[in-house]
């Protein structure tokens, strides 16, 4: 049994896709994904076991959409989408979707394929892609599009696109996707074979008419492969954790907790629309400054837990050199903050503060009061 | 985010109470609004599957259409909106009006003196309503697909309140957590203040809530996935009764937490320039009902070079209008200022009331005052600054003079201080006052001038083509 397989448990691995692939680089240093994602441990059935089952799943009225506008695309030898491409000519070839025990086979007719082909669409190709040293099988729900010596990575979403205008949190998920695709292929094809344009078929207005639009995804390209190369690490990371240490859900909740919190995490709100574990990790992490988000943190000036900011702005705690500036941020923040909750027209809600704004400030009590603006207004 | 900002959120989490970052409230809230909460169907663009409103809490009103695909049943959702929504819009601009003088006096204007508010929980809501409002102002009320005149009405009425909502400090179409996230700053992070439900039970009750809230009905737009597959799917197929009833339960959390939220907000007291920004709405929502009178045409898609070069300036110019008035109603908003420099407060050492500058043609009264402060000072002299307090007094900066314990700034006045060679009683700041200075101005500023639209350069695309009332084929939408 490897590394890989104990830390699972007997359990089937959870194979990668684009969106898993895409949600690894969103956050690079979280250990805990990394270790987790590489062992292809089932993390909604270990959010669950745990007691922490975050929201994940996708409506089936959406799924329905999708599959239909898809459907409507591919029917007739994928006239709608050759339209809609202006691929008139060459061939369609599926390459089908098929059992674990046939991927390499799949992958090699992929690359047979895909080297020899001359124009036109090839649908589920198999592709694979290394992954913090593991070599991990991408089924993209794609269609690569050959035009001359270059081939092209067509995804179908069924977003609309209303006046040329789309949510931009969809188009960048595609858009990120889709540079999964293209770094895969030019893995296997070479980087001049595959075009750094991709295009994006969605419908358009309040119809379900389709209408391609073109993204140049280096930009993600290349943020994609610089964590990848960061990820590159992860195999030697397995090696120093403990021997004996499974995240196997057979085993008692506290015995799984444990094991978790041997991998260190790094939280952030953004995991919980995008990691499964997300509510436990946001649980664990309490107290953390990380958990009012990547802004507040930035403004309290860096500081890792709540209390050690509230004790550097009250002047309870001397700060550390390297917290000379933030302090002194903080303290004026704090003195600013309570003269001007003393000076300004009492809020109905502004009773919980007393129990901080009682604390020792550095600011002169007596200059409160002073800049009091009720009833100035030029009316 | 303000490091003040991010203070309050850390004192909130350290006490487990939502601590307030406004001491005075920032939004008009209406007498009489009308809270709207739309629900759309997942995966389609913009279907929409159901809508609570009404202008009273005890009287919700519950849309909703039976199979979101049919398109016979969404336009008659449609239909049942407009009917529901557009009397409230349209209500206002049949009341009264007032005059306001312009050109200096030589002329006046009128405008109604009152206008429509619209609450949604978020802006999620406002998006929906945008989209509906592209939707459904270029449909016909003729040819094959006629729908009622007052469908493609609601689509103008929901495009108007939809680009309202874009500037900032306007109060016609509000989101909840907007609203709310103004005035508190809670325990958690922005994300998951997104759910009206956690941000609310955060505010009232604290963290134990918002995480029970967090599991909770979402306040929609998009419903949650679960409950697609799990009640509204079987649902649709089978019993429309049961459905209805399946949807009341989920928005009526959400109902009486928009009432509660509008309750909370009312109990704060109004900033003072909150009027003059309503008074601005109301201008809008005036020439917006002469326009819906004298021509009618729907809004175009896509603004033209000119008209949208204006929007912009005009959305600049709310932003920084809308950033100074709040700073001005709120000493913890210029608290923000004064933390980054832009603001700072003293005591007056030093005052000469009755000072004339006589180098010029004629005197002018030009009082000198001293400030003295501890706090950091980034002002250049030849700075005009003003004080809260007296609005309409410049302060120009003569000189800045480091001392022991921060500076001395000696500043010139000029204006508000009445017509005569003397100053009026309390128009000059007196030795041992308090005083607040910043360099933030109300000073009006001028719009930019735009060619005619029909003088568009060729650099922005030429004259704009003809086609502003073009309407969509309705064959093209899905069946």
């Amino acid at each position: 049994m490897n590394r890989v397989e104990q830390l699972r448990g007997p359990g089937p691995g959870k194979r990668h896709n684009a969106r898993t692939v895409a949600a690894l680089t969103g956050n690079p240093g979280c250990t805990r994904r990394a270790v987790l994602d590489a062992a292809g441990v089932d993390k909604v059935g270990l959010a669950e076991r745990i007691g922490f089952p975050g929201g994940f799943g996708q409506s089936r009225f959406a799924l329905a959409r999708g599959n239909a506008f898809e459907a409507m695309l591919k029917a007739d030898d994928c006239a709608l989408l050759r339209a809609t491409l202006g691929a008139y000519v060459g061939t369609y070839e599926d390459l089908g979707v098929d059992e674990d025990g046939t991927l390499s086979a799949r992958h090699a007719r992929t690359r047979t394929l895909l080297e020899g082909f001359t124009e036109g669409l090839v649908d589920h190709p198999l592709l694979t892609l290394d992954v913090a040293g593991q070599t991990v099988f991408l089924e993209p729900d794609l269609i690569a599009y050959q035009t001359g010596t270059q081939l092209q990575v067509v995804e179908i979403k069924s977003f609309a696109i209303i006046d040329g205008q789309a949510d931009g949190t969809a188009v960048s998920a595609a858009a990120v996707q889709a540079a999964v695709y293209v770094l895969a292929l030019r893995r296997l094809l070479g980087d001049d074979k595959v075009s750094h344009e991709v295009v994006l078929v969605c419908p358009e207005n309040f119809s379900l008419q389709p209408v391609a639009v073109v993204l140049d995804v280096r930009k993600q390209l290349s943020t994609l492969r610089r964590q990848l190369s960061r990820l590159e690490s992860v195999s030697v990371l397995l090696e120093t954790l403990p021997d004996g240490l499974t995240f196997d859900l057979a085993q008692p909740v506290p015995a799984l907790v444990t094991a978790l919190e041997t991998v260190d995490a790094r939280y952030a709100p953004e995991c919980l629309s995008a990691c499964e574990l997300s509510v436990f990790c946001r649980h664990e992490a309490g107290g953390r400054t990380s958990t009012l988000g990547r802004p507040v943190r930035e403004a309290l000036g860096g500081v890792e837990t709540i209390d050690e900011a509230l004790a550097l702005a009250s002047g309870a705690a001397d700060p550390a050199p390297d917290q000379t500036e933030a302090a002194a941020l903080l303290r004026a923040a704090l003195r600013l903050r309570d003269e001007a909750l003393l000076s300004g027209p009492s809020s109905a809600l502004s009773g919980p503060s007393s129990a901080e704004s009682s604390a020792p400030s550095s600011g002169d009590p007596s200059s409160a009061g002073s800049s009091s603006v009720s009833g100035a207004g030029p009316r | 985010m303000s490091t003040l900002v991010a203070l309050a959120r850390a004192q909130a989490l350290a006490a487990g109470r939502a601590q307030p970052i406004a001491t005075v409230r920032h939004l008009h809230v209406h007498d009489r609004p009308l809270v709207l909460i739309p629900f759309a169907m997942a995966g389609e663009a913009n279907a929409p599957l159901a809508a609570m409103l009404g202008t009273s809490e005890s009287e919700p009103r519950l849309l909703v259409v039976g199979q979101p695909r049919n398109r016979d049943e969404r336009f008659a959702f449609t239909a049942s909106l407009a009917e529901a929504v557009v009397p409230y819009l349209a209500s206002f601009g049949e009341g009264a009006t007032e005059a306001v003088p312009v050109d200096r006096g030589r002329d006046v204007r009128h405008r109604f003196v009152d206008a429509p508010q619209v609450w949604v929980p978020n802006p999620g809501g406002v998006d929906f309503l945008r989209l509906l409002g592209r939707s459904t102002r270029f449909r016909r009320t003729d040819g094959d697909h006629p729908v009622p005149p007052a469908v493609p009405l609601l689509g103008q009425w929901l495009t108007f309140l939809a680009a309202s909502a874009e500037v900032p400090g306007s109060a016609l179409l509000v989101n909840a957590v907007q609203a709310l996230g103004l005035h508190w700053a809670t325990g958690q992070s922005a994300a998951e203040d997104a759910h009206l439900g956690s941000l609310f039970a955060w505010i009232t009750s604290g963290p134990e809530a918002a995480r029970a809230a967090e599991q909770g009905p979402v306040a929609g737009p998009a419903t949650d996935p679960d409950f697609d597959n799990r009640v509204l799917a079987p649902l649709m197929s089978s019993a429309p009764a049961e459905l209805v009833a399946a949807l009341r339960d989920l928005l009526m959390p959400t109902w009486e937490r928009m009432w509660q939220s509008l309750a909370l907000l009312r109990a704060l007291p109004a900033g003072a320039r909150v009027g003059l920004r309503w008074d601005t709405d109301r201008d809008v929502y005036s020439a917006f009902v002469a326009h819906l009178e004298e021509d009618g045409t729907p809004q175009p898609r896509r603004d033209g070079a000119v008209a949208a070069a204006a929007r912009l300036q005009r959305l600049e110019n709310a932003a920084a209008r809308y950033a100074v008035q709040r700073a001005f109603d709120d000493p913890l908003v210029m608290a923000e200022h004064r933390l980054t420099g832009a603001a700072f407060g003293g005591v007056v050492s030093l005052a000469k009331a009755d000072r004339i500058d006589d180098t010029g043609k004629r005197p002018v009264l030009r009082p000198r005052i001293m400030v003295a402060t501890t706090e950091p000072v980034r002002v250049e002299p030849g700075a005009s600054l003003t004080s809260p307090a007296r609005p309409s007094q410049k302060a120009k900066v003569i000189s800045v003079t480091p001392t022991g314990s921060g500076s001395d700034v000696l500043l010139e006045l000029s204006g508000g201080m009445g017509r005569k060679l003397v100053a009026e009683p309390g128009s000059v700041p007196v030795i041992g006052e308090h005083l607040l200075l910043t360099t933030l101005s109300e000073a009006y500023r001028p719009g930019a001038a735009f060619p005619d639209p029909a003088d568009t350069p060729w650099t922005h695309g030429g004259p704009p083509a003809h086609s502003s009332a073009h309407h969509e084929d309705p064959a093209a939408a899905p069946g």
